[in-house]
């Protein structure tokens, strides 16, 4: 059942003007302080005392971590920059067209004006949209703490249904995508077209030669604990040509990969058979070249 | 604390406590009550103001985090008083609303979209409402309604 919604619990609020001010507030009170981004995760969760916090640091007016830019090879996300902006940015629309794609199919446009992508990825739900697509696009997270800092690759970052290796002291301050040649593509399944959530989701990243998969990645959501990578799938498909036989057993093998439960959206069954018809899709997209995806 | 910003045109400087949310610091504080609470967990677009021009759930947004720098705008400030604007009257015009209780939020939401894209195509005007629910018209005199104000808007400048 759904949690009751209540009126927001009290709780003191700051808003520090520098990052630094944030990574020591952190240190001070790792435990009590919860960091206020697009606040559309976060305000739920208190108002059904899905989360508590003595203290809410307000993000929203530091400078320089909304920026989205290319710097040597690749592109930097900051922590603060909108799911909208994210998806307007033509860099991104150049670089990591799944990304793009998975936030066109998130939430509602409200919520992506305020929803950040560093919020998405420290939710850590196993249906988060834009996980798959970072994950395929080989994405890291920069975490920042007042002890220093350190780069975390993705599928070390989710560690279970919202739990990241984020330490209580740090905060995400950027994601970071390495550029690389190839195209990627994202599909979501959810219970209807639009404001929902994923049922299951898949991205795929490929750099296709003379007919073969080159390089490729798969990742679906909804499917297992956290967010996951269908390693036993690339390894079948690497080097092998781009055909339907090829396609469909790695669709088979997905199977083997995934580990769903059955809850309020969908069977694990069902969720089963449909990692197996989103595998298919992605890659038949991609295989085709085209980028025409989103929900399906 | 003090929270100061700009509400449809005019400064407004008021005490609010931290956790209070824009949506009830407008609702009680400000005696707006064209801004409506439904779900208050950002899931029905009842609640809808436009931040900057830009629609935003105020009952996911904080009274305090509003700084003198933002402006809100709630439907009190699409007109002039005694004055209906183009969509307004094309909601007449086409019938949509029944009850009128997600409205408020659907004039809103139509404001930024034809503010940033005048000639929107139905896809367009679907895609720019997935986060507004309404439970009487069936959205299609929406959408009819955006069509007719996208309309008069261009008829009149």
């Amino acid at each position: 059942m759904e949690a009751e919604v209540r009126p927001l619990p009290k709780f003191e609020y700051v808003v520090p003007s520098s990052l630094d001010e944030v990574l020591n507030l952190l240190k001070d009170y790792p435990d009590k302080a919860r960091l206020l981004a697009g606040g559309t995760d976060l305000i739920p969760k208190l108002k059904k005392r899905a989360a508590a916090a003595d203290l809410v640091i307000d993000l929203n007016r530091i400078s320089g971590l909304s920026s989205i830019e290319l710097r040597s090879g690749r592109l930097h996300i900051g922590g603060l920059a909108r799911l909208s902006g994210i998806k307007e940015s033509s860099l991104v629309q150049e670089k990591a067209q799944a990304l793009v794609q998975a936030i066109g199919v998130m939430a509602s446009p409200p919520i992506r004006n305020r929803g950040t992508l560093a919020g998405n990825l420290c939710s850590a739900s196993p249906a988060a949209d834009t996980a798959p697509p970072l994950l395929v696009l080989d994405a890291s997270v920069r975490l920042q703490s007042a002890r220093g800092e350190r780069m975390v690759l993705l599928p070390d970052f989710f560690l279970g249904p919202e739990k990241t290796a984020m330490r209580p002291d740090e905060m995400l301050t950027e994601v970071i995508i390495p550029l690389q040649e190839g195209t990627s593509t994202f599909m979501k399944l959810g219970r209807r077209k639009a404001f929902t959530l994923s049922v299951v989701s898949a991205a795929v990243f490929a750099r296709v030669s003379r007919g073969k998969f080159a390089e490729v990645r798969l990742a679906l959501g909804a499917v297992a604990p956290t967010p996951i990578r269908g390693r036993k799938v690339e390894e079948s498909l690497k080097g092998n040509e781009v055909n339907a036989k090829n396609i469909a057993r790695a669709a088979e093998l997905i199977q083997e990969e995934v580990k769903p439960i059955s809850d309020v959206r969908a069977s694990a069954e069902y969720r089963r058979e449909m990692s197996s018809v989103l595998t298919r899709r992605v890659l038949e997209q991609t295989g085709r070249g085209g980028n025409h995806a989103g929900a399906i | 604390m003090r929270v100061q910003f700009k509400l449809n045109g005019k400064s407004v400087a008021e005490e609010a406590h931290p956790d209070e949310t824009l949506l009830d610091f407008l609702r009680e504080r400000l005696n707006l009550l064209s801004v409506k609470k439904g779900c208050d967990e950002g899931a029905c677009g009842a609640c809808t103001v436009l931040l900057n021009g830009q629609p935003v759930r105020s009952c996911l947004l904080l009274a305090v985090q509003l700084s003198g720098a933002d402006e809100i705008t709630t439907v009190e400030g699409v007109s002039k008083p005694g004055e209906l604007n183009e969509i307004q009257e094309a909601f007449l015009e086409k019938n949509g609303f029944q009850c009128g209780f997600c409205t408020p939020g659907m004039i809103l939401t139509a404001k930024a979209l034809l503010d940033s894209n005048p000639r929107p195509t139905v896809e367009e005007i679907k895609d720019q409402f997935e986060g507004n629910l309404c439970r009487c018209t069936g959205y299609e005199q929406i959408i009819e309604s955006v069509q007719r104000a996208a309309e008069l808007r261009a008829r009149r400048q």
